[in-house]
């Protein structure tokens, strides 16, 4: 009894009471900070460079549907890109998770974009069934933080559940390997009407690192629409969990 | 060879196949030998097989090289007298369409896009079976009740006990292997993928990556280097030992000692995030250099924050681990005999969890690790409990090294550079880098042409051996065990699959 209370003692309380406004360590890399004096010659040779293609040539944007936050443009030329520790990035459009230089403050979350039924029904209680498809285990791992005891979404009604029939929509993370299309496609049948679907991380996104892989193969993403695109290398537990508040207008 | 020295592809003898056989066969037959990777690669005139063996007492690897160009289907399998062998003769098998002869039973590993027979489809997988009027089998996966990676178990029991246990993968294949040799020089986009081999281990597999591009290069790195790459290794050791004895307690219902373990990992993977950005240390490992060197400020709160969760969390396990109804449902539950994980070719905790030392940092040692003593922690039950209370004593010795490291850090010269990406190969050269990741040994081969270009390149995470030891494990155990079993033993699908 005295051992365990000496436990809970250091334990003490550990949940993020505002989980819309923590700062996180200077260095994580959250949304990119462009500068608006980009020259082209800076965006073509960024563009060059980038290894999954994020940034675009001609204007110099950053796709965060791509980035894998590697942060080599922003060591390439340090005063143009910059990844700034604001995590709440997720988009409930595809364009949205495009930054523009010279853009301050996140935009890409477009209420007017969230189909209503998704308010509606699942304000006060979602539950999802996570399908890992080629996910390298660190989005899964996140995900899994996502409900502990220091992010705590269940406060919000938010869970994973053990079964499609239980769920309200799927999370996918990963590319969608050939190996997994089946199974994905198989879980997302068994969730009931209406459900929604959730990528998480680049790779679910866009394939990221493995776009273009022969192992790879995305026709249920391409196929389906998308409620919530959620980056990140692997996505925080704070941009998914305000994401999913934000889709819900919570 | 030396780990740290490429050969060249010229200076590896080629071995008829009968030589090559006896002689993997007298080595395997001894416990100071076992094999980094075996492998198959195309050359015009057919097929050559590469395979790395650790001799665990000299430190050194040897390779055996044997080509074939005879345009027969089959061979004479080692498996029959190297069961650890079966493996890498399925996937050779598999990738190549050979025959083993000799071999129990050449079934699929990954059903990579480049596969032989692509008429073998996942789902079409031969699982072995039972007939009986008693027995039934259950299925599980690929999709599983956790957030977790995907892969099929498929039991057969009799009532609720398990008499055999088949572990299906592949589904996480991505291609990784063939991704690494299409970037080429691209030491960037490589360095990613590196960390993507499995994101838990983005440290580990970062880290031979980096070495094995520094070897080909003849790239030395300095001692500050080094150091760094040991503590965020460790560090890593320790984040992924703390959040799995987290869920240990959950499969049991003890939830103080998950709640308390989970909250204890958050404060070290922030740590890490602290010092380069990323919870899981992507960005960290580099090759020629780092982009996030270790500075004075990150090394105290590295220090401040292992000697705070160290303190708690032996007073959690002290609880944990004296705990009736805990100590009920982990001791002698999934044991793995030392024979058992031996003949299966366990490597790292699964096989120290067993009283077989299998440590690459104590063995072959690699980055800072070869000017320090390191004595791997033992616990030879085999259980549950004993790959529970390894982790304990994992987090203790890696809180330990770490200490050490910053020590001579903080005395020593400070001279990490920056990554350097586009390093220049060797020509006509074969490099195998290995390090311990938490799981166990990591080992990353490449091969280089003439032009010095990538050809291949081969990855092997622990995973691949120690599968195996979990389908042992759960025998004769309740099927109400096995996300026990499982969890215990935490191994990656996506490590497996590549």
């Amino acid at each position: 009894m005295i051992k365990e209370i000496r436990i809970l003692a250091d334990h003490r309380i550990q949940y993020i009471a505002d989980l819309r406004n923590q700062v996180l360590s200077e260095r994580f890399r959250g949304r990119p900070v462009i500068s608006a004096e980009i020259t082209s010659s800076q965006a073509e040779a960024a563009a060059t460079m980038c290894p999954t293609a994020a940034i675009d040539g001609e204007s110099g944007s950053i796709d965060l549907g791509r980035c894998t936050f590697c942060n080599a443009c922003a060591f390439m030329f340090p005063g143009v890109f910059r990844f700034s520790a604001d995590y709440r990035i997720a988009a409930s459009e595809r364009s949205g998770l495009i930054v523009k230089p010279g853009q301050t403050g996140w935009s890409g979350f477009n209420g007017l974009a969230v189909r209503p039924v998704i308010r509606r029904l699942f304000r006060r209680a979602l539950k999802l069934r996570q399908v890992s498809a080629g996910g390298d285990n660190s989005c899964e791992m996140e995900l899994h933080a996502a409900g502990n005891v220091n992010f705590d979404m269940g406060r919000y009604g938010i869970e994973f559940v053990a079964s499609p029939r239980h769920a309200d929509g799927i999370v996918i993370t990963g590319p969608v390997s050939e190996n997994m299309a089946d199974a994905l496609e198989m879980t997302y049948r068994a969730v009931p009407s209406p459900r929604l679907i959730i990528l998480c991380g680049t790779d679910a996104i866009s394939g990221g690192l493995f776009a273009g892989s022969p192992a790879v193969k995305r026709d249920f993403i391409e196929k389906h629409h998308i409620d919530l695109y959620v980056p990140g290398n692997p996505a925080h537990p704070l941009t998914f969990i305000t994401g999913i508040m934000d889709m819900l207008g919570i | 060879m030396n780990a740290s020295v490429p050969a060249g592809t010229e200076d590896i003898p080629v071995l008829d196949y009968s030589l090559f056989r006896e002689e993997l066969i007298t080595m395997l037959g001894r416990e100071q030998f076992h094999c980094l990777n075996y492998f198959c690669h195309r050359i015009p005139e057919g097929l050559r097989f590469m395979c790395c063996i650790a001799d665990d007492e000299t430190g050194t690897i040897r390779i055996l090289c044997h080509e074939k160009k005879d345009g027969g289907t089959s061979l004479r399998s080692l498996s029959d007298s190297c069961t650890a062998m079966h493996i890498f003769e399925r996937e050779i098998h598999e990738r190549y369409g050979l025959g083993f002869e000799g071999h129990p039973w050449l079934k699929p590993v990954r059903y990579p896009h480049d596969r032989a027979d692509r008429r073998n489809v996942i789902s079409t997988y031969p699982f072995y079976e039972m007939e009986s009027e008693v027995l039934h089998e259950v299925g599980v996966g690929p999709v599983h009740a956790g957030v977790i990676e995907p892969g099929h178990f498929r039991f057969i029991c009799n009532g609720e006990k398990v008499l055999h246990l088949e572990i299906q993968l592949g589904y996480q294949h991505r291609g990784i292997e063939r991704l690494f040799t299409e970037a080429g020089e691209n030491g960037l986009r490589r360095s990613l993928l590196a960390e993507s081999i499995a994101g838990d281990t983005a440290t580990g597999h970062g880290l031979a990556h980096a070495q094995l591009s520094e070897s080909l290069a003849g790239f030395i790195p300095p001692p500050s280097l080094e150091i760094e790459r040991c503590i965020a290794l460790e560090m890593e050791r320790i984040g992924i030992h703390i959040g799995d004895t987290a869920a240990l307690c959950a499969d049991v219902a003890y939830q103080l000692g998950q709640v308390a373990c989970e909250a204890l990992r958050t404060l070290i993977i922030n740590t890490t995030q602290f010092w380069c950005g990323n919870r899981f240390g992507k960005g960290l490992i580099r090759p020629g250099g780092s982009d996030y060197p270790l500075t004075e400020k990150i090394a105290d709160e590295i220090l401040r924050v292992l000697g705070e969760v160290e303190r708690r969390y032996v007073n959690v396990t002290d609880c944990v681990y004296t705990l009736p109804s805990v100590l009920g449902r982990f001791e002698e539950t999934g044991t793995v005999s030392r024979q058992q994980a031996l003949s299966a070719g366990a490597v790292g905790m699964a096989a120290r969890s067993c009283g077989l030392v299998r440590d690459i940092r104590a063995s072959h040692p690699f980055q800072y690790y070869r000017q320090m003593e390191i004595k791997p922690a033992l616990q030879t039950k085999g259980d549950v409990m004993a790959r529970g209370r390894l982790r304990v004593m994992e987090v203790r010795e890696s809180a330990g090294i770490i200490r050490k490291l910053v020590e001579v850090w903080k005395n020593g010269e400070k001279n990490t550079g920056r990554p350097v990406y586009d390093l220049r190969f060797m020509p006509e050269s074969l490099a195998v880098s290995v390090t311990e990741g938490w799981r166990g040994e990591i080992c990353h081969v490449a091969l280089t042409d003439a032009d010095g270009r990538l050809v291949d390149y081969r990855i092997k995470d622990p995973s691949l051996h120690n599968w195996m030891a979990l389908a042992l494990a759960v025998r004769n155990q309740e099927i109400s065990d096995f996300p026990l079993c499982n969890k215990s033993f935490n191994l990656s699908y996506c490590g497996n699959d590549l």
